[in-house]
């Protein structure tokens, strides 16, 4: 089973009808010993960073977030993603949880427009397995106006909005976060969350 | 970089699809559900379902058709017609669409859109506009379905949008639609060059290089249309290879 934790932020209802569309067993939680015994965890994410670590935080689970993501797999989902780095610098500095080395700050592209909205093409920079199956010519949905800065090696694709936007990104291990939205993007999305049900021992 | 996207529009009454030409002798085509799924089928960047119904039950109709849609359908779904309040727009992002769409209710209060872009963000409130020309490069919004004439200036109401908070605009031609002529070119580039918040171009799509001649001569990053997909004189899969072929980015 697939936690998505539920701690108040984002839009939990999309996510969870492409794990149902997908057929893979899953579940709406806040409850700390129902994310301890999922075999995965998604933790979603839409609005400010400080407020939803803060929502977190409040619901008792960034704690827990931080002791599965060394044992199961953990994919985080727009600012989902972003709450894996170090730090965000969203309105305020603010801690994030640390699975992944790296900050969080404001998109750089003058005279482009922000947020970052609408379709942009993956491109691969280290192999991912939540990349299994995808062609060369693939775009994912993104909608944001904060991105993640983060080492090279940290980084299994990113876009160019001129500049590299990291747009999947992983620990290496067990931890992975997507910029764009999975649930969103299509045919695409749904083979990366497949790959991410995949995982599942 | 960002694809252009190719966005078709579904008109809903009482739980169906219908399409208004000049926003007249509405045709009754089908489900919307199936509609959508076609679309997505087809490679539609994202889907917009607007409620025609004029009545409270109707509405509970509508956003079940949202619901379902939302459970089949992986794009983002964006839904307009019948928001009026705060509320409104909570019970329809949390019935699936990822953005709505607000028309009259903006122009009569345009606080709407300040509170909906604080509350949800402005990346989920697209303003629709319907204007109309009224002179030599000037145009007036109309509400009401393109029947009132609010004696508002268009390019002074889009930068108050943006000022707004607005995250996107949708801007339809009055003097286009249904023409098949092609898309207001002057009107659109009138509005493109006075905001920096993406606009799709809505009324007047009749053929398809009226597509790629958008995204070549104004600064769109989205093309809508109805009638032209509902009766199948063209696909998406179509106007996109086309655009593609023309360089455009599609997805």
């Amino acid at each position: 089973m697939i936690a998505i934790v539920d701690y108040g932020a984002g839009n939990i209802f999309s996510v969870k009808n492409a794990l149902d569309y997908l057929e893979l067993d899953n579940k709406l939680t806040s409850d700390k010993n129902e994310i301890e015994k999922a075999d995965a965890v998604i933790l979603p994410g839409v609005g400010a960073f400080p407020n939803a670590m803060k929502m977190l935080d409040d619901s008792g689970l960034t704690a827990t977030i931080k002791e599965q993501a060394q044992k199961k797999p953990l994919l985080g989902i727009c600012l989902g993603m972003q709450m894996l780095f170090e730090k965000s610098y969203e309105f305020e500095e603010c801690d994030g949880l640390g699975l992944i080395k790296g900050k969080v700050d404001r998109i750089i592209a003058p005279g482009f427009i922000i947020p970052h909205m609408g379709w942009n093409k993956l491109e691969k920079l280290n192999d991912c397995p939540l990349m299994n199956d995808l062609g060369d010519d693939e775009y994912v949905y993104f909608v944001h106006s904060y991105q993640a800065f983060c080492d090279d090696s940290s980084i299994s694709a990113y876009s160019e909005y001129p500049d590299r936007i990291p747009a999947l990104v992983t620990d290496g291990k067990y931890v992975f976060g997507a910029q764009f939205h999975p649930e969103k993007s299509g045919k695409t999305g749904l083979q990366i969350l497949k790959n991410f049900g995949g995982l599942i021992k | 970089m960002l694809a252009k996207r190719i966005i078709p529009c579904l008109d809903v009454r009482n739980g169906k699809v219908v399409k208004g030409v000049n926003f007249e002798g509405i045709r009754d085509v089908g489900d919307p559900v199936e509609c959508a799924e076609e679309y997505n089928r087809q490679g539609a960047d994202e889907i917009v379902f607007y409620d025609i119904t004029a009545s409270y039950e109707g509405r509970g109709v509508f956003l079940d058709v949202v619901r379902e849609t939302a459970k089949k359908v992986f794009v983002p779904l964006t839904v307009g017609g019948g928001i009026s309040t705060v509320d409104d727009i909570r019970e329809t992002l949390r019935a699936g669409a990822d953005k709505v769409s607000v028309n009259s209710q903006a122009v009569k209060n345009p606080q709407l859109i300040r509170d909906g872009a604080d509350i949800f963000g402005s990346q989920c409130i697209c303003v629709g506009i319907d204007a109309k020309k009224i002179a030599d490069h000037r145009w007036t919004v109309f509400i009401n379905g393109g029947r009132v004439d609010m004696n508002l200036d268009l390019v002074e109401w889009v930068k108050r949008i943006e000022q707004l908070g607005a995250g996107e605009i949708c801007l339809n031609s009055i003097d286009a639609d249904g023409t098949k002529a092609g898309f207001d070119i002057e009107m659109l580039k009138a509005v493109c060059d006075s905001v920096s918040i993406p606009v799709i171009a809505s009324g007047g799509a009749g053929k398809i290089d009226d597509f790629s001649e958008v995204f070549e001569k104004t600064g769109a990053t989205a093309a809508l249309a109805a009638s032209l997909f509902h009766f199948r004189e063209l696909t998406v899969g179509e106007v996109k290879e086309y655009c593609r072929s023309n360089g455009i980015i599609m997805r």
